[in-house]
């Protein structure tokens, strides 16, 4: 069964269209994380998903049901905020119960969920702590926690680790991911983290200005580009594009390379100077300047000693490039970057 | 503040100028106080000196408590005053969430209406107010004040709570509805606590008004039973005549009802003024 079906979904705020024909299909227990520049339009296709805004057209059905006209406590989901939006008057066991509480469930369930939750979430210390003596993480795992014990058909989570710290948003993420093997729940995230969404998600779909530039696995995606936005959002240092014709390739066109995929080499294809070094420990990160004032980045494993200035060249296996035509769309036909277009 | 940053003169200067401003301003109540306590050619002979053995007296409080029914002005007042502020601010904060909350078309054209009557002073409308107060028979009721000073506080509590509701979280509210509460319950709940502070600013600013208001009793409702105190304590300053000992009285034992309230409001009221200064 699927969890949760898009049918040609489309959301206008006045005269302006913020999604154009969403279609997507989430199956059951999958986690799937929407990924694109802000402004693109992945809260807003949450919160329609949600219920919290109506689509202008399309058909939402969740669990089987359409759920266009039904209010966003009776479609079967939960939903994380990004500022944690817990009830600052109530405790945290309050917090999490009230939810239980308007569906007029019986004392000794709710009961049972909430220290369920608590136990899975470690809250158990601070259940009659209110959210203001709480710190950010933990004020996160109870509105994680508010969710979990909703047992909803769906989970949505609106970038909920952006309001933590480094630390502590690797942490939440891999609890996150635990949950999500235990519960084995379907889950909607957003999120403009590219590592949120690879170490996170079973499929990811990026969007950008209100419309699905590809749906698939990380690997899929990463590997296999459909495009230069998705080649370059994805994969951090970001991939280098570079002018095709510096390798012979034909004009307007473009060649990407991810920065692991490039070496310093003695002679390389591309002549290239030294701007920057950034060392890392694990790896070597060295910001060059191309001969046409392109910047790449070259990811290099170990740590290498490297001055700034220095002239070099570039080496890079084919098998490794991409080929984008002047529109950004990814010349697919496996031929040589000599190929015409 | 740091000592670094401290500059003798300028905190000299800061406190100088915040002492001369409260003796300006507590000088009047001052003068009210202790000639209330003075016999009546005291207040006129000496008007700036402490009351002492020879010229102290409470014939002013006398007169008060035995001439016109002062505790039923008094109870007067204060119902009037309460059951306003409570109307202003239930309706002010409704209206708010509305305005903040709800996009509807006209939404703009609303809010700028409902503020209107910052502009308009409502004692303009006083032959119309009192024509429909005749015509549904509520002249010389506590109903008629009540209702005409809900109307006039409205436009400003409407104007500054709707700013308020706008800074509370969306998030929150959102939050709310998928939990399955209604939007009254979200109204009550979860939007007046965190707004709380800018209630209490908006029931300060109206309390006095209405507190201190004559004009409005004076022409609704001047029968015995329905005076104010403010409207009470005018029989004693006459055309020819003033018992200025009654008078004095009368206005200091007017002062405490609203300094209780306003001590109520004040911690919150300060919230209010300052929040949104720093983050």
């Amino acid at each position: 069964m699927t969890a949760l079906t898009l049918k040609n979904v489309n959301k206008s705020f006045g005269k302006v269209q913020v999604l154009h024909d969403i279609n997507l299909e989430v199956e059951d227990g999958e986690f799937v994380v929407f990924i694109g520049p802000s402004g693109c339009g992945k809260s807003t296709l949450l919160r329609v998903i949600s219920g919290l805004e109506d689509a202008t057209s399309g058909e939402i059905t969740i669990g089987g049901d359409v759920v266009n006209s039904v209010p966003p406590a009776k479609r079967g989901i939960a939903m994380v905020f990004q500022s944690y939006a817990l009830y600052p008057h109530l405790t945290v066991k309050a917090n999490m119960a009230l939810g239980l509480k308007q569906e007029r469930r019986p004392k000794d369930e709710i009961e049972a969920r909430v220290a369920e939750a608590a136990r899975m979430l470690s809250l158990g210390d601070y259940l009659d702590r209110r959210p203001s003596e709480l710190s950010g993480g933990q004020r996160q795992r109870v509105a994680i926690g508010r969710a979990v014990v909703r047992q909803p058909k769906l989970f949505l989570f609106d970038e909920p680790l952006s309001n933590l710290d480094a630390a502590l948003r690797m942490n939440t993420r891999i609890e996150i991911a635990r949950l999500h093997r235990t519960l084995d729940a379907s889950m909607v995230y957003v999120t403009h983290d590219q590592t949120e969404a690879m170490t996170l998600a079973d499929k990811i779909v990026v969007l950008r200005d209100g419309r699905v530039e590809q749906v698939g696995s990380p690997m899929e995606l990463y590997n296999n580009p459909a495009n230069q936005f998705v080649a370059g959002f994805l994969g951090a240092p970001s991939m280098n594009f570079l002018p095709a014709e510096l390798v012979g390739g034909s004009a307007g066109t473009k060649i990407g390379i991810r920065p692991e995929h490039m070496r310093l080499g003695a002679d390389g294809p591309i002549k290239a100077v030294v701007s920057h070094v950034e060392n890392l420990g694990g790896d070597t990160n060295v910001l060059a300047e191309l001969s046409d004032g392109t910047q790449v980045t070259v990811r290099l494993f170990g740590q290498h000693q490297i001055a700034p200035d220095q002239a070099t060249t570039i080496v890079y296996d084919e098998a490794d490039s991409f080929l984008f035509d002047r529109d950004g769309h990814r010349i697919r036909d496996g031929a040589p970057v000599v190929a015409s277009v | 503040m740091n000592k670094a940053r401290r500059n003798p003169f300028n905190l000299a200067a800061a406190h100088g100028i915040l002492i001369v401003y409260t003796i300006i301003a507590l000088f009047p109540v001052f003068v009210i106080l202790i000639n209330s306590f003075k016999e009546r050619r005291s207040i006129f002979r000496e008007p700036l000196a402490l009351p002492h053995s020879e010229s102290f007296s409470t014939v002013g409080y006398e007169t008060v408590f035995n001439q016109g029914d002062f505790f039923l002005y008094f109870q007067n007042s204060l119902i009037v005053t309460v059951a306003s502020l409570f109307f202003v601010l239930l309706f002010g904060a409704m209206a708010a969430f509305a305005l903040a909350e709800y996009k509807f078309k006209g939404n703009t054209l609303m809010g700028l209406y409902l503020a209107l009557g910052i502009m308009i002073p409502i004692r303009i409308g006083t032959v119309a107010i009192l024509e429909m107060m005749v015509s549904t028979g509520l002249v010389n009721t506590l109903w008629a004040l009540i209702l005409v000073y809900t109307a006039q506080g409205l436009p400003l509590a409407v104007f500054i709570l709707s700013e308020f509701m706008r800074q509370v979280s969306d998030d929150l509210k959102n939050a709310g509805r998928i939990d399955g509460l209604s939007e009254y319950t979200i109204f009550f709940r979860l939007v007046l606590p965190l707004v709380r502070p800018a209630m209490a600013t908006v029931a300060v600013f109206n309390m006095i008004p209405i507190w201190n208001d004559l004009w409005f009793p004076l022409i609704l409702a001047p029968a015995e039973e329905t005076k104010t105190l403010t409207l009470g304590s005018q029989v004693f300053i006459g055309q020819f005549v003033t018992d200025w000992n009654a008078v004095l009285s009368a206005l200091s034992m007017a002062i405490l009802p609203v300094m209780v309230l306003y001590v109520i409001f004040s911690r919150q009221l300060i919230r209010g003024i300052t929040s949104g200064a720093v983050k």
